[in-house]
């Protein structure tokens, strides 16, 4: 199948040319397929963020290139603009980009923008709410009076307005509780499922990521140090602690136990880890 | 010391240790997070009920400042509560609002900031630090103060794990080496677990509160409120529904893994 | 990109300028000031010129941080280039235009107004480049002190400007943010009419004003929780004293402006 996004030795130097001239992304190299659920993690400054602007034609590359659905989005200008389109990029806090009088307004920003028919905007303005878990009755509120969770919520609509086929979150959930973090993240995946859509997220929270996503990507030092998924990413518990990442907690409970000598395989979800004890305990014993 | 929370303080979970002899009662009916913190230091006054710190009813306007000057603040985002733009000057701010002489000023300042391991920034500009630094400096600028207790609301929101095991391992620090009383609002339950002691708060009522350990344990009760217990405790909670039967106040991965070991051994 | 703007920026250093009293430093660049407006010709400005890049040097401030700082002023320089190059009357007409003539004096005179405005930025530029913005507003604030017995609010005032150029920086950031999210919404600056351009900016400013707003309401409340509460009463850690340095300063200040005031008086 062709990849939906294709990345080739891509590089990105800031500033060039002044004492701040920084090299935030080295040869950077990956494939994205339609429907991938991609996590990625690495701390701050390992290039993150440079790269999830590369991929919707925010910042251009120094060298290297963005493919899009078979097409180089910076050979003409019309693809860039369509980059923009097709490729959400959802901020981290972006609930403080919001702006408009009603929330059904900041929702319709994105696709006012893409020119499309008054009806085609208004029935992508209330799928996106309903994806969210917006009632018709917040739409026409205020997105000030709303809460910090909802706000969120507001603005990630606002982008899956656009129907992107790639939708790119950094850190959705950072700052809201376990129950906000748990509904964003449900959204995000009924999303997903709707429409076939592609999903690169960032996160620091490991165990979301291994609960989540099909395969992670690994930045560290401005350049991705590891690409697999997350069973093969955590197996290498050691190559992540070195660059500063921890690994979930379950997974480290197994590496406890293998070292006190059980033959258990490495883990990085709970139900993985129940399903495992429970083969142990029941299998041994019987045998 | 909890004697009477009259409804409505916030529907948070908040964490805090307390070595030191302070007693705090609250009342109150405004809403959003940080409402309880903000009245421990007279920043809000009860509408109900009464908070005493070292004995000083809060609500005095006389002691406004004594209060204050007891209890310090520390809050969620770095850079709303950076004043200055070079970062002794900014943790001066504090002691040169006491109206403290300079030499003692200085000595604090340089004392604060070694605490909070931020000395050699000490004549760096704030908005060119990570988010860690930037929280360590305000940490500094509070201690500074000399306060007998430290009351942070989220601090680690928006930190990154680095910067959030900076500030954790700072906080630590003090409460253990300077016996400072602290008392820490988290979302982050691994964060909650390093307490001397959890009280979890929801709608405005304290729904629980012990040590780490006893609350914890408690993952139904938890998930009620629409909190997570840590992984480690979550993941003894599901084996027990397979037929386990592990205690469920394992916060260490280690600590887990032992008891996980002796369960699957000791399996007739 | 909006970080690069260097403007009203401190540059953190120990050279002998960045050791100067800031009361020294700001009556200083007044005496500067004075000078550049009474230099009239060619000798007396390359007079001024030796001064300022000899204080370049010694401040070892890098040449190419106040060439950056000057970018968003080229436009300024231009006008004045142009309007003192055509609209000066003259006798010796050098080149005729259609309707404009530039004449020997127009020209002189566009070129002296130009390194003025140049040379004014540039002191300016050293003076905030080489003082903590805290010092410059404690010096203007003593400096003015004698005017707080006319009920002027001269603490107040100088705690504003503190605060202002503490967030500079920090709303620039935010500005770039919040750019960069909505054209991630397909917001298009560049191309359309004025109006559609000045109508794009709607979907920046609000967040940016909100943003502001929340900021400046959770400083009020961390400067509360400092015990701040207004100039009286407050003490600073780093006390102002004129020191032999100072008197140095002054001297060299006097003598340059009674040089360029007795090149003037021999019409040069």
């Amino acid at each position: 199948m062709e990849p939906i996004l294709q990345v080739k030795n891509l590089n990105y130097i800031y500033s060039i040319g002044t004492p701040f001239e920084h090299q935030a992304l080295k040869d950077v190299s990956f494939c994205v397929h339609r429907g991938e659920f991609i996590g990625i993690i690495g701390h701050t400054g390992s290039g993150k963020s440079t790269l999830m602007q590369q991929l919707n034609g925010l910042l251009k590359p120094t060298s290297g290139s963005v493919i899009l659905d078979g097409q180089d989005i910076w050979s003409d200008k019309k693809l860039t603009r369509q980059a923009r389109f097709r490729v959400g990029l959802v901020f981290q806090y972006p609930e403080y980009q919001l702006f408009e009088e009603t929330v059904y307004k900041d929702i319709a920003f994105g696709p006012g923008n893409m020119e499309l028919p008054r009806q085609e905007i208004d029935r992508r303005v209330r799928e996106a709410a309903g994806f969210v878990g917006l009632t018709d009755e917040q739409l026409k509120a205020s997105p000030f009076d709303l809460s910090g969770g909802q706000k969120r919520r507001v603005a990630i609509a606002g982008v899956i307005a656009m129907e992107p086929e790639v939708l790119i979150l950094d850190e959705p959930t950072a700052g809201l509780d376990p129950a906000g973090r748990a509904e964003i993240l449900g959204n995000i995946e009924s999303y997903r499922k709707a429409k076939n859509a592609t999903i690169m997220m960032v996160s620091h929270s490991m165990e979301d990521v291994a609960r989540l996503t099909d395969r992670l990507l690994v930045m560290s030092g401005s350049q991705l140090a590891m690409d697999g998924t997350p069973g093969e990413i955590f197996a290498q518990a050691e190559r992540l602690v070195e660059m500063g990442l921890s690994i979930p907690k379950v997974t480290q409970v197994f590496l406890y136990l293998r070292k006190m000598g059980l033959p258990v395989e490495n883990v990085y979800t709970i139900e993985q880890a129940v399903e495992a004890l429970k083969a142990l305990k029941g299998g041994p014993a019987h045998a | 010391m909890w004697r009477k929370l009259s409804e409505i303080i916030s529907v948070e979970h908040l964490a805090y240790s307390y070595p030191g002899p302070e007693g705090t009662e609250g009342g109150s009916n405004g809403c959003g997070k940080s409402t309880l913190a903000k009245h421990f230091n007279s920043i809000l006054l009860p509408c109900g009920g009464k908070v005493y710190v070292c004995g000083m009813d809060t609500s005095r306007e006389d002691l406004v400042m004594a209060v204050r000057r007891r209890v310090g603040m520390v809050f969620q985002n770095p850079d709303n509560q950076i004043v200055a733009n070079v970062v002794e000057e900014d943790v001066a701010f504090g002691p040169e609002n006491l109206g403290i002489a300079s030499p003692e000023i200085r000595r604090r300042v340089d004392n604060a900031l070694k605490q909070v391991d931020m000395y050699n920034y000490r004549e760096h500009a704030p908005h060119l630090l990570s988010g860690g630094q930037k929280q360590r400096v305000a940490i500094a600028g509070i201690i500074a103060m000399e306060p007998r207790c430290i009351v942070l609301d989220e601090p680690t929101a928006m930190l990154d794990p680095r910067g959030r095991r900076e500030v954790m391992e700072t906080v630590g620090r003090l409460n253990q080496e300077k016996g400072i009383t602290v008392v820490l609002i988290t979302h982050h339950m691994d964060e909650a677990a390093k307490a001397g002691r959890v009280v979890v708060l929801h709608r405005g009522q304290v729904a629980a509160d012990g040590t780490p350990r006893q609350v914890f344990s408690q993952p139904e009760l938890l998930h009620e409120l629409g909190l997570a217990a840590p992984e480690t405790v979550e993941l003894c909670y599901e084996l027990n529904k397979e037929g386990f039967s592990l205690p469920l106040d394992a916060l260490e991965p280690e600590e887990c893994a032992q008891i996980l070991y002796e369960a699957v051994r000791s399996d007739p | 990109m909006l970080k690069d703007i260097t403007l009203g920026q401190y540059f953190p250093g120990h050279s002998p300028i960045h050791r100067l009293d800031p009361r020294t430093k700001l009556i200083g660049l007044m005496g500067y000031i004075v000078a550049l407006f009474v230099a009239k010709s060619w000798i007396s400005y390359a007079v001024m010129l030796v001064f300022l890049v000899t204080l370049i040097r010694v401040s070892s401030i890098p040449p190419k941080s106040i060439v950056k700082g000057m970018k968003p002023l080229v436009m300024i320089l231009i006008f004045t280039g142009v309007l003192n190059l055509f609209f000066t009357g003259g006798e010796t007409v050098l080149l005729r235009i259609w309707k404009l003539t530039i004449t020997k004096e127009g020209l002189t005179r566009a070129i002296f107004m130009m390194a003025r405005i140049l040379m004014l930025i540039t002191g300016t530029f050293l003076m905030t480049f080489t003082t903590s913005p805290i010092s410059l507003t404690d010096g203007l604030e003593s400096l003015m002190g004698p005017l707080k017995k006319l009920h002027m609010p001269v603490h107040e005032l100088s705690m504003m400007m503190c605060i202002a150029l503490r967030f500079i920086p920090t709303l620039i950031e935010e500005t770039d943010k919040i750019m960069s999210a909505q054209k991630a919404r397909g917001a298009d600056f560049e191309t359309g009419s004025l109006i559609k351009r000045a109508k794009a900016l709607v979907p920046i400013l609000v967040p940016l004003f909100i943003s502001a707003f929340r900021r400046a309401d959770e400083l009020a409340t961390a400067m509360e929780c400092r015990c701040y509460q207004g100039g009286e009463g407050r003490t600073k850690m780093k006390l102002l004293r004129y020191t032999r340095r100072d008197f140095g300063a002054f001297a060299v200040i006097a003598a340059l402006l009674a040089l360029i005031a007795v090149l003037a008086s021999f019409g040069l």
